[in-house]
């Protein structure tokens, strides 16, 4: 029994179904890749996975790989009720020769006040690096209230030959941040940017 | 087949095929290429084992003895593709050609040449996923893919040449997947026998039709995934590299969103066969057939909506842990119809204990510890405890082993007196039975314990305190392996019946068969219901 072997009709409904399955089997190929921008957007709106939120006023849009830069407009009130432990720290990924530590590796903070921490960072090679720190927030109900106003992770950073250099990030903790989160981490891992700067755009 | 009786038979035979290897390379016949399937099934499952057996007997004592953990991180990953992709999946789909045309009357696969490309385009890509092993002799790459069978980024995005043979045998193993879903869904669709309803299709044909939806409904998730780990690798896209703005945890959402079925694939054309061998050997109709197909149904559909719980502790905000929790514990609730259905079947039914019976109550027992520890895991707050231990390789080897690999080997013994002509040894097949259940638990029974416990699942060397244990599990799976040369042995007597002398078998070789198979001659002729059976 062969597809030139059936009888006509047969044929014919054997080619009608083949044809529906395959277009089910494209769907749910082209389905794999419809996640990935889906996923972003249900990331930056729900903070899953310590994507922070928003996007900086006039720019519209996601920025670098959808992390939002916060907003700068000022805190509307300070929680003075209670207080949130901030916690520091940093990686630096392989294939860029830096080091990388934060100068505060922890803060007591009230919600909505503005705050001001330092990461120490270092070339330790001898030739010109640039660099790209990508944050993370921890845990993910977190993110969408944890909003940077100056972060060294907004742009690309350049350090010369064994040059270090301490890098300001100022940071505000808005007050709707959920009453049961005491604790909230903020992670950098530091990337290299030359080889990738092409590749750095092609997804914002 | 020169043993065959009747004279069509013999000219269908020989009359017009190549014969040697020729023949095999070119057939379009469902009961050859099923041949192929399963032969290439038992042949990957003997490599997989073996691969599995080396890291046991490195995992025998604390500290590195045998291997660098380098190979043992290839072994492990490597044993996963193995078993899943070439051993359970062939394994199915061998029986779906042999046994759907049989049981639903038709003459044939539907898509037969479709057919033959789907069998050949295995061995290519099971070479491919294990030809790295060979490279790293000869000092080219650095062996092969190391990341678990789970392809994890960014570990797969920086991992070495392993991984690109990895995501190349898993496009090829997808696309003979796909094919042979097709086949079976357009001869289920188009081929039954007059008479036949959905509702009359025997629940085998039922399982592997809802396998078949579900390959088509995921497989080509998991293609793209590697797809873009591909691109990742060597094109300087930024899906999963966080470099770039992608998102490593992406990766694991599609792996998963295509893995959580993938166990439903492997394991309802078993769940199908089952009802069919309880209600032989207890000389009873099987119970609850409607109940048991929207079983599959609901199955099918949970299994596509439940896939996070694979990575709870990834990071997810409170409400998607609550709703993946309560989804999958919802999959209980179908899957314990049919339990109630297998059990409901034997009950007061005049049994025997014939070879297939055991592996099918052994199936349903072990099976149903991987069904309630598989709950425990689905709790989010206890996973946050179990998570990645050996109390998660015990769980799947209770689904994978007892549920698909033991599931897989009842319905071996159950129809290879159909296939072959000639009845099983028992005492041989009693003997499997009993070596295997038993090194079975001796195996993954302290692997629970060790899990509790907090032994990490994929780490070569572990804690002092986990040595005994281990041991006594290392102990079990060499046994637990060795056995199985015994369900080889047998296979082997049956396909020569006459020269072990074995009983020829008759048409029904099991009283109590009442599917159509058991209508036809044993073995059927080489083209069977040219002349399709009226069902009333």
């Amino acid at each position: 029994m062969d597809l030139h072997t059936a009888a006509p009709a047969q044929a014919v409904s054997h080619r009608r179904l083949i044809g529906k399955l395959l277009i089910g089997v494209a769907a749910a190929f082209a389905f794999g890749f419809a996640l990935v921008p889906l996923y972003d957007v249900l990331c930056a709106a729900t903070g899953f996975n310590g994507k922070t939120e928003g996007s900086p006023k006039g720019v519209g849009g996601f920025s670098l790989g959808g992390f939002g830069t916060g907003t700068a407009e000022p805190p509307s009130r300070i929680d003075r009720s209670r207080t949130v432990t901030v916690e520091f720290t940093g990686t630096v990924m392989p294939g860029l020769p830096w080091d990388m530590r934060p100068l505060t590796f922890n803060l007591e903070i009230h919600p909505g006040e503005m705050q001001l921490v330092k990461y120490l960072v270092r070339n330790t090679s001898d030739r010109t690096i640039t660099g790209q720190a990508i944050p993370s927030v921890s845990p993910g109900q977190a993110a969408q209230h944890f909003d940077k106003i100056e972060c060294f992770c907004f742009s690309q950073q350049t350090l010369a030959p064994g040059e270090s250099r301490e890098m300001p990030l100022s940071f505000i903790v808005k007050p709707e941040i959920g009453k049961d989160i005491r604790h909230v981490t903020l992670s950098y891992s530091f990337f290299s940017a030359v080889s990738d700067k092409t590749a750095l755009n092609t997804r914002e | 087949m020169s043993h065959a009786t009747t004279a069509p038979h013999d000219s269908h035979d020989h009359a017009h095929h190549p014969s040697g290897i020729l023949r095999w390379l070119t057939t379009t016949n469902h009961k050859d290429i099923g041949t192929m399937y399963l032969l290439f099934a038992l042949l990957m499952f003997f490599v997989g084992g073996a691969m599995i057996l080396a890291v046991r007997v490195e995992l025998f004592q604390p500290g590195l003895q045998l291997m660098k953990p380098e190979l043992f991180n290839q072994l492990i990953g490597v044993h996963a593709l193995v078993m899943i992709f070439a051993a359970l999946m062939p394994a199915a789909t061998g029986f779906a050609n042999w046994q759907i045309p049989l049981m639903i009357g038709a003459p044939d696969m539907a898509l037969p040449r479709i057919n033959n490309l789907g069998f050949w385009l295995l061995p290519p890509a099971a070479l491919l996923l294990t030809l790295p092993f060979i490279l790293a002799l000869f000092g080219i790459g650095d062996g092969a893919v190391a990341t678990g069978w789970t392809l994890y980024a960014p570990l797969s995005v920086q991992g070495g040449l392993g991984v690109d043979f990895a995501i190349f045998s898993i496009h090829i193993l997808g696309i003979s997947s796909i094919l042979g879903s097709i086949n079976v869904i357009v001869t289920i669709f188009n081929l039954r026998a007059p008479g036949m309803t959905m509702m009359k299709l025997p629940l085998f044909a039922w399982g592997w039709l809802i396998t078949a939806f579900l390959l088509i409904a995921t497989i080509p998730v998991l293609a793209g995934a590697v797809t873009m780990l591909l691109t990742d690798r060597h094109f300087g896209t930024h899906f999963f590299n966080a470099a770039g703005g992608g998102d490593p945890i992406l990766f694991q959402h599609l792996f998963w969103f295509f893995g959580h079925p993938e166990v439903y694939i492997l394991l309802l054309p078993l769940w199908g066969l089952m009802p069919h061998v309880l209600a032989t050997f207890s000389r009873k109709p099987i119970y609850g057939y409607t109940a048991q197909v929207y079983s599959f149904i609901a199955i099918g559909l949970l299994s596509v909506v439940v896939w996070a719980h694979h990575f709870f502790t990834a990071g997810m905000p409170v409400p998607a842990l609550l709703y993946f929790m309560y989804s999958t514990m919802s999959i209980s609730l179908p899957l314990a119809v049919l339990f109630f259905c297998w059990i409901a079947t034997m009950w007061k039914g005049s049994m025997s204990f014939e070879t297939p019976m055991l592996f099918a109550q052994g199936f349903i027992v072990l099976f149903g510890i991987a069904g309630l520890t598989g709950l425990v895991l689905a709790d989010v707050a206890a996973d946050a405890q179990y998570h990645h231990s050996y109390f998660v390789v015990a769980h799947f080897h209770y689904a994978l082993f007892a549920g698909g690999i033991m599931g897989v080997m009842t319905g071996v013994y159950y129809w290879l007196p159909k296939w072959t002509g000639y009845m099983i040894d028992e005492k041989l097949g009693k003997l499997h039975f009993w070596l295997t259940i038993i090194s079975f638990n001796l195996t993954f029974m302290p692997q629970f314990f060790v899990g509790l416990a907090g032994m990490p699942r994929r780490i070569p060397d572990y804690a002092l305190q986990f040595a005994e244990f281990n041991a006594i599990s290392t102990v079990g799976a060499l046994i637990l392996g060795f056995s199985q040369l015994l369900f080889a042995y047998n296979i082997w007597k049956c396909m020569k019946g006459d020269a072990y002398g074995l009983p020829k078998a008759e048409s029904r070789a099991w009283e109590g068969g009442e599917s159509l198979e058991w209508e036809l001659p044993s073995p059927p002729p080489h083209h069977s219901w040219e002349t399709p059976p009226v069902i009333k």
